[in-house]
């Protein structure tokens, strides 16, 4: 009687443990073909694609509004944190979800110095995920940051 | 005896508040049961989220009391038409929500687009359907000139306003020009022989006229500012929502109405435009609205971003009153016309139950065709839509429109 219930016990573990490795080998199949999942970086400080320029962003209403007409500051900085002055700046975005661009055309409109540059014009008529590009050009190179927003 | 009645008055509220909860699951009516996000949307669209009006500052009469009297006294005068039959209240009726009801505004003649309604108006950067103006003051001036609206002239206006309006114009903007000696009929925008009129007018002459047509606009402008959206069963039930509490009395929602509210939210995407306390992004959009048979070629936005850019009495022009900076709307207008293709104004919900037919040419006539309109999502006759077809159970439609009434202001 007890010999025969051991070696019941014994097949439940071992069937636990197959079952284990069974699932194990499925997940690790999963990860292993699965897409990485996504990554998408909230912050208001990002370095650009290339890696030539940190790029940040401060707004002059927080939350970010919408369906408001409001100005942002950007700095731009090498990655070392020189300041990047006299850079021909572009600014682009909208909701990559429902295809549209951004509802204004927002300029840079003055230098402040210290690499930072006053944008105005920027409005979001919609909540959700938005994409900004930033698009920069100056003495290191041309190249593009993006920030992603969720308002 | 004391205790027991300790007892007894522990035990009412206790067994009340049970049979509340009780009710409360069963009719699942409960503010609790919404979500984070969803309390979230329900307080974005409430009045209570809706900001103070900015005051225009192309307009130094915005936020003037005396200049908002004036505007309502001119607002309702026949004297601003050519042949003094038709006044800005002809189509906007104050007892129908400044708007006529009908699918296309009719001044001396029927115009091809639906006359808007107005509370709120003034929250709005562009005016019209398509946006062609950038304030409430340059828009007033547009059907004052146009041929099947009130069919006058700037230059009749203003000899107008002198004749009968003098006193009052002079205590707000000072003294009227001499106008005695300009032509009776003249306009830049007139028929054939008032622009010729005006031609033969001195500069100095047309700035004058131009100064005081300017005024008129701004003066109504200051008056149309008064005109601000009205608490709706929505609003309150939001407020209680928001407070977390039980909504009372009317603001209960019924189970259809709660329906409603949760499609608009959420499945039925109407939040993309539809958006804050005046269910307005004050954006344009294509939403593959058909044309109407019959008139002239309508390419919404996408035809008038020059016309508002060239408006002399648009923020940037020598009739406004901001300093250029201010002008945001107009400096950072997005002109690309290719996104602008049949794109027209969001209007605002509020009221919308009370006030068919629907779209800028008054296309649909009834809330019914609007929804199956969402539903379908049919192609843009030009231009691409943005609308990307929801399918809608036959409760789901009744759902929404039974939320759509909540909208409705106090009468």
């Amino acid at each position: 009687m007890t010999t025969q219930k051991r070696s019941g016990g014994k097949g439940l573990v071992l069937a636990v443990i197959g079952l284990l490795v069974a699932a194990l080998a499925v997940y690790a199949g999963y990860r292993l073909f699965a897409p990485p999942p996504a990554t998408v970086d909230m912050t208001y400080n990002t370095v650009s694609s290339d890696g030539l320029y940190q790029v940040m962003f401060e707004t002059d209403t927080l939350p970010i509004p919408l369906n408001e007409t409001h100005s942002w500051v950007l700095i731009v900085t090498t990655p070392e944190g020189e300041p990047v002055n006299d850079a021909e700046i572009g600014i682009d975005g909208g909701m990559p979800a429902h295809g549209h661009g951004l509802p204004t055309e927002p300029k840079v409109t003055e230098g402040l110095g210290e690499g930072r540059y006053q944008v105005e014009g920027m409005r979001f008529n919609m909540g959700g995920h938005w994409e900004i590009r930033v698009g920069i050009n100056a003495a290191q190179g041309t190249d593009e940051a993006t920030f992603n927003l969720d308002l | 005896m004391r205790a027991l009645l300790r007892g007894l008055r522990f035990r009412r509220p206790i067994r009340s508040s049970l049979a509340v909860a009780f009710l409360a699951v069963l009719c699942a009516c409960g503010s609790e049961d919404f979500s984070e996000a969803e309390k979230k949307a329900i307080g974005s669209l409430s009045l209570d989220a809706l900001s103070d009006l900015p005051l225009d500052e192309g307009n130094r009469y915005s936020g003037n009391r005396a200049a908002a009297a004036f505007g309502a006294v001119l607002f309702n005068d026949e004297g601003l038409s050519g042949a003094g039959t038709v006044s800005c209240a002809t189509c906007h009726k104050a007892e129908r929500q400044f708007q006529d009801d009908l699918p296309r505004g009719v001044g001396v003649a029927e115009t091809d687009r639906r006359t808007m309604p107005l509370a709120g108006v003034a929250f709005s950067p562009w005016q019209f359907w398509d946006g062609r103006r950038d304030s409430l003051w340059a828009q007033a001036l547009v059907p004052l000139e146009d041929a099947r609206e009130h069919a006058g002239n700037r230059t009749a206006y203003a000899r107008y306003v002198k004749a009968r309006h003098g006193e009052a114009y002079e205590a707000l903007f000072g003294p009227l020009p001499a106008l005695d000696h300009l032509p009776s009929n003249a306009s830049p925008r007139g028929d054939a022989a008032e622009r010729a009129a005006w031609e033969r007018m001195t500069l100095r002459e047309r700035d004058a006229v131009n100064r005081v047509f300017a005024n008129i606009g701004k003066a109504l402008a200051a008056f149309e500012e008064t005109l601000t959206p009205r608490e709706a069963r929505f609003d309150r039930f939001a407020k209680a929502v928001m407070e977390g509490r039980e909504p009372e009395e009317d603001a209960v929602f019924s189970a259809l109405e709660r329906e409603g509210l949760r499609l608009f939210i959420g499945k039925a995407n109407c939040l993309e435009c539809h958006n804050g306390p005046r269910f307005t992004d004050d954006h344009f959009h294509n939403t593959g609205v058909p044309p109407v048979p019959g008139l002239a070629e309508d390419r919404g936005r996408a035809a008038v971003l020059d016309e508002v850019q060239d408006d002399p009495f648009n923020c940037l022009g020598p009739y406004g009153d901001a300093a250029p900076d201010a002008c945001s709307a107009l400096r950072f207008m997005q002109k690309d016309a290719a996104l602008f293709e049949r794109a027209y104004k969001t209007p605002s919900l509020r009221g919308v139950a009370n006030r068919p037919p629907y779209m800028h040419a008054g296309q649909f006539d009834r809330l019914e065709v609007v929804i199956d309109h969402y539903s379908n999502a049919p192609a843009a006759v030009s231009g691409t839509s943005e609308i990307r077809g929801v399918v809608f159970t036959e409760r789901g439609r009744k759902a929404l429109i039974a939320f759509l009434k909540t909208l409705d202001g106090e009468p």
